[in-house]
């Protein structure tokens, strides 16, 4: 009818340009990425203590990220905590005999795990689980680690371990 | 003092008249919407008109906004010692809200008053009399195609200006201030997560379908004569500018 | 035919059943305070150019909205065509104003479409009919009208004139049985004013069909109008031939044809004591 051939094409482009942002918005800014026919394979590990390691957090080795939390779920007979990563599909030769540790990134930062290299001749596959763990060092439990070593080595009972500040250790 | 109470008592059943009367008319569109989608070329039409027509406004905007984002930010974040969480604030504070709402108020200004005052001059000039008159309901024709577009551009022009304003902040934040590239998208990506960006273009719709019945009530309903369309678009923007917070904020209590 | 009367009850001619398109019976009808209508009586003839005439105010547009059903009576019936108004539902009652063609005062077309489309807006919603098929009614109904160069104009760049011709081609698009007229002659020029004259005299006696004619100036409506009904206060006060009501005694009758300032319908509106209100004032 009346220039009704251009305003198509403009509302088009119109509909086009605001799904290009909606992708750019959802795999550019998310965690979830363009995991689109998902590469690559899964790790499990089973942690005491897990600390602050939340999903999409990065799993690195030797400071490199190979991959990231996908999943974190309780298991509930050993009662541990089970985290599933996603490993990226080029980083296949891991040992099976590495390990997996929650770290913290810098001062105050997110958690992440690293994995630390074993000297096993076989590798992981999809689905294993890394059977080495460490956990989380969580702040509060490294304090009453060290209040508890100060008052063992005095012999004396809890109340008296609390060191006045100054005598403590430079922080 | 007797008088002021009874008058706010007045203005209130009256809004609360006017609540019930758009909520009727909102089943009445609804009710329609299955028939207008048969003559497609009409809501295209009217999605070129509140969405295509919008977005010079919406762009400008939200790249601006974008920008006071990443200085603001920067300036904030950076008394806390943590400016690399600058892609965070700025992704986070647009996806969430100030894409869907500032687009939405936007929205009310340009396109909510073209739509209230193009169907209230229809009413004014008798265009919908004449169209009752050769039996073809306006309601049908004119009206729902206009809200249906209202409708189907919101959602689009509030992720569009996301987009641009997360591209603003990141202009300021790393190109001037020079946070770190890397830090400031992966940090971003760490904590924005799918379910944010959905919340946004959920609330962005409710608010499309607001402001877009607010503004086609509004003219509907507008007293035919000249300065009766003028009302009417004024209070489309208000009316529309109120609901859009209102709403936010339980949307946003509800989503929580 | 009989000779012109006053007040209530007037039939022109002999109306028979067949004869008559619309009647209208008893009508009353009222807004808010204001009692439009008070007991209302018109038979509008089959065939015919029926003139409805009166002062500003009485209602002639809502009379209009009355027959075709935008809106309700108080009280009364209208039948159309055989047909009851108050016992047709929606769908008939759109089937029937398929069949009339209104032209409103200000022509009504629509703003954003231009001639073309505003001529062929009733086929496209009413009907299926091929593109083709669609051109050659739309030109053929705007040659009648004298417009078909300016197809593709558009109502904002049409006079009050063209835009009332496109609007009667537009009224005329889907062959009505009735034409609805709407104060045509208001505000028009005395050529444009002779040409909807022609072309209302001419749609009537080419295509056969029913014309009312709302209108007050009485000259131009006069020399067309084959019935014409006085309204005032609600109810018709003068019926007949235009002749005939020329040759009326009524006062108030007299007072609208010749156009006199002040008569049954006063000139001043009602005031208090003009003496009385300057000598307060004075005072004061």
């Amino acid at each position: 009818m009346r220039q009704t051939r251009a305003t198509e094409l403009s509302t088009g482009l119109f509909v086009l340009l605001g799904f290009a942002a909606l992708f750019f918005l959802t795999t550019q800014i998310t965690n979830r990425g363009l995991s689109l026919g998902d590469p690559g394979y899964r790790l499990t590990a089973k942690f005491e203590n897990i600390g602050g390691l939340r999903v999409g957090a990065p799993v690195s080795m030797s400071g490199v990220k190979i991959g990231q939390v996908e999943g974190i779920d309780f298991d509930n007979s050993e009662y541990k905590a089970l985290v599933v990563m996603h490993i990226d599909p080029k980083y296949n030769v891991i040992p099976d005999d590495s390990d997996a540790s929650i770290f913290t990134a810098g001062l105050l930062g997110g958690q992440y795990i690293g994995i630390g290299v074993g000297g096993s001749e076989t590798y992981f596959k999809n689905g294993d689980q890394i059977t080495f763990t460490q956990s989380a060092i969580v702040l509060e439990n490294l304090v009453s680690k060290f209040l508890f070593s100060f008052t063992g080595k005095n012999g004396k009972d809890e109340e008296q371990a609390q060191p006045p500040p100054a005598e403590d250790k430079p922080e | 003092m007797i008088a002021a109470a009874q008058d706010l008592w007045l203005s209130l059943r009256r809004a609360l008249e006017t609540l019930g009367a758009m909520t009727l008319f909102l089943g009445r569109l609804a009710a329609y919407t299955p028939v207008a989608m048969t003559r497609f070329g009409l809501i295209v039409e009217q999605v070129f008109n509140a969405g295509a027509l919008s977005l010079v406004i919406i762009m400008l905007c939200g790249l601006f906004i974008g920008m006071v984002l990443g200085l603001q930010g920067f300036e904030l974040l950076q008394r806390v010692g943590s400016e690399e969480a600058l892609g965070v604030a700025a992704a986070l504070g647009l996806v969430k809200e100030l894409g869907p709402v500032t687009t939405a108020l936007l929205f009310a200004g340009r396109a909510g008053t073209a739509l209230a005052s193009e169907i209230g001059l229809m009413r004014a000039t008798d265009q919908l009399s004449a169209m009752q008159m050769m039996a073809v309901d306006p309601v049908r024709r004119v009206v729902v195609p206009r809200f249906l577009g209202g409708v189907i551009a919101m959602p689009f022009l509030a992720v569009i200006f996301s987009a641009i304003g997360i591209y603003g902040a990141q202009l300021v934040g790393v190109q001037f201030m020079g946070v770190d590239a890397g830090s400031f998208w992966s940090q971003m990506r760490a904590a924005v997560e799918l379910e944010d960006v959905l919340e946004g273009v959920l609330k962005s719709f409710v608010f499309g379908v607001a402001c877009s019945l607010i503004a086609v009530y509004e003219g509907f309903n507008s007293i035919p004569t000249a300065e009766g369309v003028g009302r009417a678009t004024t209070r489309t923007v208000v009316i529309s500018a109120v609901a859009t917070l209102i709403l936010d904020y339980i949307l946003t209590a509800a989503m929580l | 035919m009989s000779s012109a009367k006053t007040a209530a009850a007037p039939v022109p001619g002999a109306a028979d059943a067949n004869d008559v398109i619309v009647e209208i019976r008893d009508l009353y009808y009222g807004v808010g305070r204001r009692q439009v209508f008070s007991g209302l009586n018109i038979c509008i003839r089959r065939g015919r150019i029926t003139a409805i005439m009166g002062p500003s105010g009485t209602g002639k547009t809502t009379l209009l909205r009355l027959i075709t059903g935008q809106i309700v009576p108080d009280r009364g019936t209208i039948i159309v065509d055989g047909q009851d108004l108050a016992k047709m539902n929606r769908r008939q009652l759109y089937d029937l104003r398929k069949r009339m063609g209104m032209l409103f005062q200000n022509g009504a077309l629509l703003t954003d479409l231009d001639v073309f489309e505003n001529v062929a807006f009733p086929l496209r919603e009413h009907s299926d009919l091929p593109e083709r098929l669609i051109r050659h009614i739309v030109l053929t109904k705007l040659h009648a009208v004298g417009l078909r160069g300016a197809a593709q104009m558009t109502p904002g760049e049409l006079s009050g004139g063209m835009a009332r011709r496109v609007a009667l081609a537009r009224a005329m698009v889907m062959d009505p049985d009735m034409l609805i007229y709407d104060e045509p002659f208001a505000g028009l020029d005395p050529i444009s004013m002779g040409v909807v004259l022609r072309l209302i005299r001419q749609m009537n006696d080419a295509l056969g069909i029913t014309s009312i004619v709302v209108s007050h100036d009485v000259h131009e409506i006069s020399t067309v109008a084959d019935d014409s009904y006085l309204l005032a206060e609600g109810r018709v006060v003068a019926s007949g031939s235009p002749k005939e009501l020329h040759a009326s005694h009524s006062a108030i009758v007299q007072q609208f044809m010749t156009g006199m300032a002040d008569g049954p319908v006063p000139f001043h509106y009602p005031a208090p004591d003009y003496t009385t209100q300057l000598l307060v004032r004075d005072k004061q």
